[in-house]
């Protein structure tokens, strides 16, 4: 097809197009959830691929009141956030003490780490729920929060370890020299030049704990916990078929993680760049 | 000395401590408690747990066509999930690296359905295969839109595949962006010096310096969709008659549905056998034709 007509730009302005359309493909789900989320019920069996004709907000007043939106929204928040710090905090410093301490203890700790990497979730969901009740934080918050520290733990040291790795040592012997403790070589040397994989490791664990499903299902049953997977599994039980009112409420649903990622785009690309390097 | 010794056990304990404790107790125990479970008939309720041996495994490969068919099932779309995403998230990649007046804002409409959980996504296609698929069909005519999509065990493979390559090709096509634009562009410039069209030089230049990428995006496209579950469970509920239900789909279903634990786990532990045979194989394989520069 192009062999010489680089000095043409009409190939490359074709290619741009085809892609445009391509693009226009990949839109076409959003189109129909959003022109039909503000449809009536009947208005959406007589022709769903329609533009609506006129704007039923209402639906997503009923949605945001059958979802319990706000309260879905804070306990995903409460859950990703709390998660995410302890995760990068605890896991950073755990990778980094394997690095510069070869322990034997610390060297199986980490073969055990990346073979748990492979271990489905399915395969310790049964156990797991029963030692998280055992431990009395069975339906809590903490309980979930818990559960996420110790399943993202392999996957969070890996990419530290990978990264302390390339992080000469004589920066901290330097500050070793100044008289820093060796916590104090950790949060004042370490830490901050760990700020990029940092990055990487907020924006992997946000993508897989604010999506979950399945653990918080597990663990959570009070309706006042729901995050929003839950609340969303709930809601479509109880109103199968009734798209009027789910579909502006998995357009509630969506929102917050679309907007998170155009927001964040720059750093979510970039992070996912750099992860997929030691992955 | 002794001090010395005192503080490096201090640290250890500081530094490592706290996620060996979560990672021994999340992971590790639950691990194990399963492996010996799997040789039980506990039901997840009775203080009595029997001991059973080999029976469960024993019973799942001779008297359960239903894990068999789970595992067809999600054997078959490994493959196709694999190939496409690959394909399209590489071809996207090669194409949006080229000098497109669009080209973030193609990247990010690519990328987006990524953002979204599997669980949503699904339910927003329920919609658009039942509904949408419909409509578009009564207005075009194609008999592609007129299908039964979620009412057949054939459709509705191919919806999943559908939703799942919508889903995930944009992940891997930004890997792989990152990879191509890690070529050295002097190399490619080099092979063009000596003849080679484009084509060529994506085939002998290109994709041989980009093999780490396909590693890591066939690791990664190899374990979602064997993992395959929020998506499995919100667009067709393993549906229809059980010809959609994914390996991690039986096992919930065995376990919460019927209450069969000890026979869950044991599913689970051929579950977890197989992803990481697998997983070994695939980043061996591909780790030999990675080229060094």
């Amino acid at each position: 097809m192009e062999t010489t007509a680089k000095k043409f730009n009409v190939p490359l302005l074709l290619t741009e197009l085809l892609m445009i359309l391509l693009a226009l493909v990949f839109l076409v789900p959003f189109y129909f959830l959003l022109a039909n989320s503000v449809k009536s019920y009947s208005e959406i069996l007589s022709d769903s691929s329609a533009l609506p004709t006129v704007f039923q907000w209402n639906n997503y007043a009923e949605a945001w009141k059958a979802t319990d939106f706000p309260h879905a929204f804070l306990n995903s928040l409460v859950v990703t956030v709390t998660s995410n710090v302890l995760l990068a905090f605890l896991c950073s410093m755990c990778a980094y003490k394997m690095v510069r301490n070869n322990s034997r203890y610390n060297r199986i700790l980490y073969v055990a780490l990346v073979a748990a990497m492979v271990i489905p979730f399915q395969a310790i969901m049964i156990p797991l729920v029963q030692i998280v009740s055992r431990l009395g934080v069975m339906d809590s918050t903490a309980g979930l929060i818990l559960a996420y520290l110790g399943f993202g733990a392999p996957m969070t040291v890996f990419l530290f370890h990978g990264f302390v790795k390339s992080v000469p040592i004589d920066i901290e012997e330097a500050s070793r020299v100044d008289g820093s403790s060796p916590y104090g070589t950790f949060f004042r040397v370490v830490l901050p030049l760990m700020q990029p994989i940092i990055v990487t490791v907020i924006i992997l664990n946000t993508l897989w704990i604010w999506n979950d499903y399945l653990m918080p299902s597990l663990i959570l049953q009070a309706p006042a916990l729901r995050t929003i997977p839950i609340a969303t599994y709930t809601f479509f039980g109880q109103y199968t078929k009734q798209w009027d009112l789910a579909l502006p409420g998995l357009v509630l649903g969506i929102t917050p993680v679309v907007l998170f990622f155009l927001l964040m785009q720059k750093y979510i690309i970039e992070g996912i760049a750099q992860g997929s390097v030691k992955g | 000395m002794d001090l010395k010794r005192r503080s490096r056990l201090m640290q250890q304990f500081i530094f490592v401590g706290p996620t060996s404790l979560f990672f021994f107790v999340i992971v590790l125990v639950p691990f194990f408690l399963g492996l010996y479970y799997s040789f039980t008939s506990w039901n997840g309720i009775s203080r009595h747990v029997e001991w059973t041996g080999l029976r469960n495994y024993i019973h799942i490969f001779t008297k359960d066509p239903s894990f068999l068919n789970s595992f067809w099932f999600t054997a078959k779309f490994t493959f196709f999930g694999l190939v496409l995403t690959n394909l399209l998230g590489f071809m996207l990649a090669y194409v949006l690296t080229r000098k497109l007046f669009t080209r973030n804002v193609l990247r990010t409409v690519f990328f987006v359905p990524h953002v979204i959980g599997g669980l949503l996504l699904g339910f927003i296609w329920q919609f658009i295969f039942v509904r949408g698929f419909a409509s578009v069909g009564q207005a075009t005519g194609w008999s592609f839109f007129n299908l039964p999509w979620l009412g057949t065990g054939v459709t509705s493979f191919w919806a999943i595949v559908i939703v799942f390559v919508w889903q995930n090709a944009g992940y891997l096509m930004v890997i792989y962006i990152s990879a191509i634009n890690n070529v050295p562009q002097s190399l490619i410039e080099a092979s063009k010096v000596d003849g080679a069209g484009r084509m060529q030089a994506l085939r002998h230049v290109t994709i041989p310096l980009v093999m780490p990428a396909v590693t890591v995006c066939l690791f990664l496209s190899i374990s979602w969709s064997f993992k395959l579950f929020d998506l499995n469970l919100s667009l067709t509920k393993g549906g229809p008659f059980k010809a959609t239900e994914s390996v991690a789909l039986n096992i919930y279903n065995e376990a919460y549905t019927i209450s069969r634990f000890g026979m869950g786990s044991a599913k689970a532990m051929i579950f977890f056998v197989i992803v990481a045979v697998i997983s070994l194989l695939q980043v061996r394989a591909t780790k030999k034709r990675e080229v060094e520069l």
